[in-house]
C-alpha cells in the first residue's frame, strides 16, 4: 500500500515536473498534422497524459472508504456490500440456481 | 441579423429548460440549492466543467494568444488540466462525503463545523463572496458585448446585458441548482460540438492552418506567437500555483456536493483534462490565428477574436449557433450567481437563525429574492461601468489568486486535525491582504509598465528584482504573485494553528474516525 502511494506521488511529481518543457520555449518546428506549432501539441498532448494520470489515480488510489461512509449516512447498506448482493427480488429469483 | 435571431432562440431554449426542471423540483434547501444531492455522472462532469468554462475563459483565452502567442496553452489549460482534477479526486470527493454525511450546503458550513467558529465562518463568507462578485458584473458585462457584436450593433449593449442578466435570473430563479445542471450540461455540450465545426470551417476558408502558420511565422512581429518566447519560465512555472483555485471557488465546491454517488467523480476526473483540451486548443489556436487575420488590435479590442474569426469565415447560420455557443460561456455567471445565492441564505440567513422562524419554504425564496437582487445589482454596475470592464478583469486575475491561497485553509481542514479555526483566519487575512497588496502594486507601477516583449521593469530600484513589472503582471523575484500568497497562506494556517487551541476531541473524532 505504502509502496503504492509512493509510486503513484512518484507519477504525479513526473508529469508535473512534464510541464516545464524548456526544450519547447524557442522553436514551433516540427509543425504537428501540418499546422500545430510543436508547443502546443506538445501540451494538448500532455492534457492526455493528465487524462491517463488520473485513471492510474482511480484505479489505485480511490478513496473507496468514502463509498461506505455515504451509504452509512443514508442508513443503508455501504456500496461494497449491495454489490455483491442481488439488485432486486426478481434478479434474485431470475439467479437463484434453486 | 440572422446570428443574432439565432442566439435569441437559443435563450429561449435555455429559458424552457430552466422552467422545465422548476417543475421536476421541490420546495426544499436542497433541493433547490443542490438539485437534491442526485446529479448524474455526465451531468456532473459537463456542469462542473461548464461552471469552470467562463467568458474568460474562452474569450479571454483567444484575446490573450493573440498578444502572448500559443504558450497561453501550457499557462493556463494544460495546467488545470493537471492540477484541478487532483483537486477534486482529493479534496471534491472528501467535501461530497462530509456534506453528505453531515447535511452541509457550503464550504463555510463545512468550516464551521470543523473549527467549531462562529464568526471567522462569516469573515470567511465575505472574502471569497467579495472576491467572487466581479465574476458576475463581467458576465452580465459579456453578454452586452457579445449580443452587440453579433447583431452588429442592432442589439446595443444596455439591452444586450439586460436580456442576458434576465435570461440567467430566470432559469436560475425558476431551476436552482437542477436547471442551471442541465443548463449547463446543454451548454457545454453545444460548444464541444459546434466549436469543432467552426474550427473545420474556418481552416478551409483560409485555405488550410499551415499556410497561416508559414505567414505568421514569416513575420517578425508575429512569429515570437507561435512559440513561448512571450511568457517568462517563471511566470509559466508559477502559474501552476493558480488552478489551485477551482476548488475554493464557492459555484465549484458547491457542485462537488451535488454528484448522486461518490463514484460519478471517476468519469469527472478522467475526462476533465480531455474536455479541457478540445475547448482550449481551438480557442488558444485560433487566437494566434487572429493575429495575421486582423494584425494590430488593441488589447480591449482582442478579446473578440473569435467572434471576427467566425463572422469573416462561416456561413452565416454557423456564425449564429457559434455565437450562442460562445454566449452559452458568457452565461457561465448562473452557476456563480447560484453560489453567492445559496452562500448568503445558508450561511447568513440559515445560520443566524432565520431559517428556524420562517422555515424552510422562505429559506428557499430568500434564494431566489437574492439571487433577483445580486442579478440587478450586477447589471446595474455593467451598465453604469460599462468603459471600465479592466478594472473586473483585473480583479478577476487578482482573485483567481486569492481563491487559490484559499486552498490549503480546505487541505488543513480535511486532512489535518491539529488545525484551528484561528489558523484559517490568520490565512484568509493573509489572503484578503495580498490581493490587495498586488492589486495596489499593479495600479502603482502602471507608469514603468514594458510593452509586450521588452523585459520587467523595476518597480522600487532600492529593492532591485524583488518586485517587478512585466506588461500584464506584476512578480515577485520573478514568480507571479500567486506563489509567495499559497506558499505564506499555509505557513500562516500552519503556524497559528499550531500555537492555538485546537477544535474538541468529540469534533475531531466526528471528522477523522478511527475506523475511517
Amino acid at each position: 500500500m505504502k509502496t503504492r502511494a509512493i509510486l503513484l506521488c512518484l507519477l504525479a511529481l513526473a508529469v508535473y515536473v512534464l510541464h516545464q518543457d524548456f526544450w519547447n520555449w524557442k522553436d514551433y518546428k516540427p509543425l504537428i498534422f501540418g499546422f500545430l506549432p510543436v508547443g502546443l501539441a506538445y501540451h494538448a498532448g500532455y492534457s492526455i497524459l493528465a487524462a491517463i494520470m488520473m485513471a492510474l489515480f482511480v484505479k489505485f488510489a480511490w478513496p473507496k472508504h468514502l463509498e461506505d461512509v455515504a451509504a452509512r449516512a443514508e442508513g443503508g447498506v455501504p456500496d461494497a456490500k449491495k454489490d455483491a448482493e442481488p439488485h432486486s427480488p426478481r434478479a434474485a429469483t431470475r439467479d437463484d440456481p434453486k | 441579423m440572422i446570428p443574432a435571431i439565432v442566439v435569441f432562440v437559443y435563450l429561449a431554449v435555455v429559458i424552457y429548460i430552466g422552467v422545465f426542471a422548476f417543475r421536476k423540483g421541490k420546495e426544499t434547501g436542497e433541493d433547490y440549492f443542490l438539485a437534491s444531492r442526485g446529479l448524474g455522472q455526465w451531468v456532473f462532469l459537463l456542469t462542473l466543467f461548464g461552471s469552470n468554462m467562463t467568458a474568460f475563459a474562452i474569450l479571454g483565452s483567444s484575446g490573450l494568444s493573440y498578444r502572448a502567442g500559443i504558450g497561453v496553452y501550457g499557462l493556463m489549460a494544460s495546467s488545470s488540466g493537471f492540477v484541478i482534477p487532483l483537486t477534486i479526486f482529493f479534496i471534491g470527493t472528501r467535501l461530497w462525503a462530509v456534506g453528505k454525511q453531515y447535511g452541509h450546503m457550503t464550504q463555510v458550513q463545512y468550516f464551521r463545523d470543523r473549527w467549531e467558529c462562529s464568526h471567522i465562518g462569516t469573515v470567511i463568507f465575505a472574502v471569497t463572496a467579495a472576491m467572487l462578485v466581479p465574476y458576475i458584473i463581467i458576465g452580465v458585462m459579456g453578454g452586452g458585448h457579445t449580443l452587440e457584436t453579433i447583431s452588429g450593433g442592432k442589439v446595443p449593449y444596455w439591452l444586450g446585458g439586460a436580456i442576458v442578466a434576465l435570461v440567467v435570473m430566470s432559469y436560475v430563479f425558476f431551476g436552482g441548482m437542477r436547471g442551471t445542471a442541465w443548463v449547463n450540461t446543454f451548454q457545454t455540450l453545444l460548444f464541444l460540438v459546434f466549436g469543432t465545426v467552426a474550427f473545420y470551417l474556418i481552416a478551409r476558408k483560409l485555405g488550410g492552418f499551415d499556410s497561416v502558420v508559414e505567414q505568421l511565422a514569416s513575420n517578425p512581429k508575429t512569429a515570437p506567437l507561435l512559440t513561448r518566447e512571450r511568457i517568462s519560465p517563471y511566470e509559466f512555472f508559477s502559474y501552476t500555483f493558480i488552478p489551485l483555485s477551482a476548488i475554493m471557488f464557492p459555484h465549484i465546491a458547491i457542485t462537488c456536493f451535488t454528484a448522486k454517488k461518490v463514484t460519478h467523480f471517476k468519469k469527472t476526473v478522467i475526462f476533465y483534462p480531455i474536455c479541457i483540451m478540445l475547448i482550449w486548443v481551438p480557442s488558444v489556436f485560433l487566437g494566434v490565428v487572429a493575429a495575421s487575420q486582423f494584425p494590430g488590435l488593441k488589447p480591449g479590442e482582442s478579446d473578440d477574436v473569435i467572434l471576427r474569426l467566425l463572422a469573416a469565415n462561416t456561413d452565416i447560420w454557423l456564425a449564429g449557433i457559434l455565437g450562442a455557443g460562445i454566449m452559452a460561456c458568457v452565461m457561465a455567471s448562473d452557476t456563480q450567481i447560484l453560489a453567492l445565492g445559496t452562500m448568503f441564505t445558508e450561511d447568513v440567513f440559515a445560520y443566524y437563525g432565520h431559517k428556524e422562524r420562517f422555515g424552510e419554504k422562505a429559506q428557499v425564496w430568500t434564494g431566489r429574492i437574492f439571487v433577483v437582487g445580486i442579478t440587478l445589482v450586477a447589471y446595474l454596475i455593467a451598465l453604469e461601468l460599462k468603459d471600465k470592464a479592466g478594472i473586473f478583469e483585473l480583479a478577476i486575475r487578482f482573485a483567481f489568486s486569492g481563491f487559490a491561497a484559499l486552498a490549503p485553509i480546505m487541505l488543513a481542514a480535511l486532512f489535518w486535525k491539529r488545525s484551528t479555526k484561528w489558523g484559517a483566519l490568520a490565512a484568509v487575512l493573509w489572503v484578503a491582504l495580498t490581493v490587495l497588496g498586488t492589486w495596489w502594486l499593479y495600479n502603482y507601477s502602471a507608469g514603468v509598465a514594458p510593452r509586450p516583449g521588452q523585459l520587467p521593469a523595476q518597480i522600487f530600484p532600492a529593492f532591485g528584482d524583488l518586485f517587478l513589472r512585466t506588461p500584464t503582471n506584476v512578480t515577485i523575484f520573478g514568480f507571479l504573485p500567486v506563489m509567495p500568497m499559497c506558499l505564506g497562506s499555509a505557513l500562516w494556517m500552519w503556524l497559528v494553528s499550531l500555537l492555538t487551541k485546537p477544535p474538541s476531541q468529540a469534533t475531531i473524532e466526528k471528522y477523522f474516525p478511527r475506523n475511517g
